[in-house]
């Protein structure tokens, strides 16, 4: 696909005798959004993982923005550049913030490793910032510790855009928080979403959550992808066996858990 | 609600007997130096056989209400009210009393890997309690862990036991966690978030093998977990807690159809669904408060409620009941059956 802004085929990620990753295969359309849904050990992460460079695949190629980027980065100057196609915010913001800088300390050193930007420009940008991820002054001082669940995750997500990335990676970002919070963020990342053009890759275990934030949905069960197509339509009419269970375990008001299931 | 002498019934129908009775609890537990509130006000009941749903987000006091149930307050904690467990005052219980209730009262918690020694086997900690606790041989102490995991879904229950914790999988572990639990041969189970860390199909397995078994047992079971949608579908009964405060309790079928506080209104609308799509959640403003936090003379959800009147700023509103249920909202009255449309609108 010509606009597509992240692109990988064939993936395939092997753990010793473990296939985590078996033939998988998508492409994010510039501006899109799309979710990778699985349970524990349906190596979901392990794709994330691969995309932003923190596992090596077996097999396959991933390109984002038209580049590869299925091997290592040879220079610093390549890295930098993969860091400006795609970012990551992961799921828990007490481990993925540095505890001794502030919130602005920790955008600003995203914008002075990305863009050759004086003083200034740098500052008008982590405003800029603030304003859209809804930190005041005050916070953006704050040291991590300081902040509640929801305002670090805010902080992490400001910190995956200042790179002014073409693809955020959501690894069960809003997982961690409360529901009241959780609300608040899946607004936010709407937002995100129509004033940026950015696009989201979302990976999470949260049906609910993925109708919310995403068009596009695959299922994935140990590896593999089972079920793919629009999230309404995924959800809505599961053809998978896999995906019917998935989606006929979501407690709801009238569900009742099923019976007599003796399956250890 | 009718906190007050039932005649003992069968296990079955709305009449049974009272086994759990919790009066006007505040807890404060020490914190640097002074005093802080953690629980204010909690009146709660469970029947036997009843699961009661306790339902609240981070710091609203779920599990310091069932900590306060268990006798497992931390040294220090200044507590009044009362708590009576089949008409027993459980704060004054002492010695061989002490050890019955312990025995009578299990727990079951979110991580089962954080509550087992890893270095031991299944069957080791299996039988701990029937061995030391209640002298029961091994051989027999083993028959009846056998026959536990059988009830759990877990057929080959000789095999586990000769098993490291690491062997099995977090939804096999919990799964052990609850027979554990049985062995005793418990009335009340405080489950606190049970399945919060299992994936969401392992999930609805175990709540179904709890509901199996609560029925098969005449178990009361009081459920803890930050699911509203969870707790309402396999409890009796839900309270719904905020700030250290119960603000609800209502017949779960009603929680989402004819809420009566407010927050629990909030709360359910923010949650997004999984049969539509929105383009905007009605997130609540602001975050949740703990209960040190919440003013003393005001209500505790005031500053993030859609529907705040003077009123509600006047003093904190007490648990009063309604419509079968009970709330701890003064507006709850004029409000009921506007609180979904106004918090969507």
């Amino acid at each position: 696909m010509a606009d597509a802004v992240l692109e990988v085929r064939g993936l395939r990620k092997v753990f010793g005798s473990q296939v985590a990753v078996d033939d998988v295969s998508f492409s994010l359309p510039e501006g899109g959004s799309l979710a990778i849904v699985g349970e524990s050990g349906s190596g979901k992460t392990t794709i994330a993982k691969m995309i932003v460079g923190l596992e090596r695949p077996t097999a396959g190629t991933i390109h984002a923005c038209g580049q590869d980027r299925s091997t290592p980065a040879r220079s610093l100057r390549d890295r930098r550049r993969r860091g400006r196609e795609v970012q990551i915010v992961f799921q828990d913001p007490y481990t993925s913030l540095d505890p001794r800088q502030t919130v602005e300390g920790t955008i600003d050193e995203v914008l002075r490793l990305h863009h050759s930007w004086g003083k200034d420009r740098r500052r008008e940008r982590v405003r800029k910032l603030a304003d859209l991820v809804g930190m005041d002054a005050r916070q953006m001082r704050a040291l991590p510790r300081w902040l509640s669940g929801g305002q670090r995750q805010r902080v992490a997500i400001a910190r995956a855009l200042a790179a002014e990335p073409r693809v955020v990676i959501l690894d069960e970002s809003v997982a961690a928080l409360d529901v009241s919070i959780q609300a608040q963020v899946l607004n936010l990342l709407a937002d995100i979403h129509d004033e940026t053009g950015v696009s989201f890759l979302c990976i999470s275990h949260d049906l609910a959550v993925v109708r919310q934030l995403t068009q596009e949905t695959l299922v994935m069960w140990r590896g593999k992808i089972v079920e793919r197509g629009p999230t309404a339509q995924v959800l809505d009419d599961p053809q998978d066996d896999y995906t019917k269970r998935l989606r006929a375990s979501v407690p709801r008001p009238g569900w009742k858990p099923p019976r007599h299931l003796r399956t250890a | 609600m009718t906190d007050g002498p039932v005649p003992a019934l069968a296990a079955r129908g709305p009449q049974r007997t009272l086994l759990l009775a919790m009066n006007g609890l505040t807890v404060r537990l020490p914190v640097e130096g002074s005093m802080r509130t953690v629980l204010h006000d909690v009146s709660l009941t469970i029947r036997q056989g009843e699961a009661l749903g306790l339902v609240g987000e981070s710091g609203s006091g779920k599990t310091m209400t069932a900590r306060a149930v268990g006798r497992l307050l931390p040294d220090g904690a200044d507590v009044s009210g009362t708590i009576q467990f089949d008409g027993r005052d459980v704060r004054s219980l002492e010695g061989a009393e002490l050890k019955r209730f312990r025995a009578q009262v299990a727990m079951i918690f979110q991580d089962p890997r954080a509550h087992i020694n890893p270095v031991r086997r299944i069957g080791d900690f299996m039988t701990e309690a029937l061995r030391t606790n209640a002298g029961v041989p091994v051989k027999q102490a083993t028959r009846r862990s056998v026959e536990l995991l059988a009830r759990v879904g877990i057929d080959d229950g000789e095999r586990r036991l000769r098993q490291f914790p690491h062997e099995l999988s977090g939804g096999l572990l919990q799964r052990v966690m609850i027979a554990t639990a049985l062995l005793t041969e418990p009335r009340l189970l405080l489950a606190d978030e049970p399945t919060t860390a299992l994936d969401v199909t392992t999930q609805a397995e175990v709540m179904g093998i709890l509901d199996d078994l609560r029925q098969e047992l005449g178990l009361a079971v009081l459920f803890i977990t930050h699911n509203l949608e969870l707790a309402a579908a396999v409890c009796d009964r839900t309270a719904v807690m905020y700030a250290g405060q119960i603000v609800e309790v209502r017949a779960s079928d009603l929680l989402h159809r004819d809420p009566l506080h407010p927050y629990t209104a909030a709360l359910a609308a923010a949650r997004p669904s999984i049969d539509t799509t929105s383009h905007r959640l009605a997130a609540i403003p602001g975050r949740p408060l703990s209960a040190f936090e919440a003013p003393e003379d005001q209500c505790a959800f005031a500053p993030r409620c859609p529907h705040v009147q003077d009123a509600c700023r006047e003093a904190r509103p007490s648990l009063t009941e309604l419509n079968g249920g009970l709330t701890r909202c003064v507006r709850a009255a004029e409000l009921r059956g506007r609180m979904e449309v106004a918090v969507n609108g």
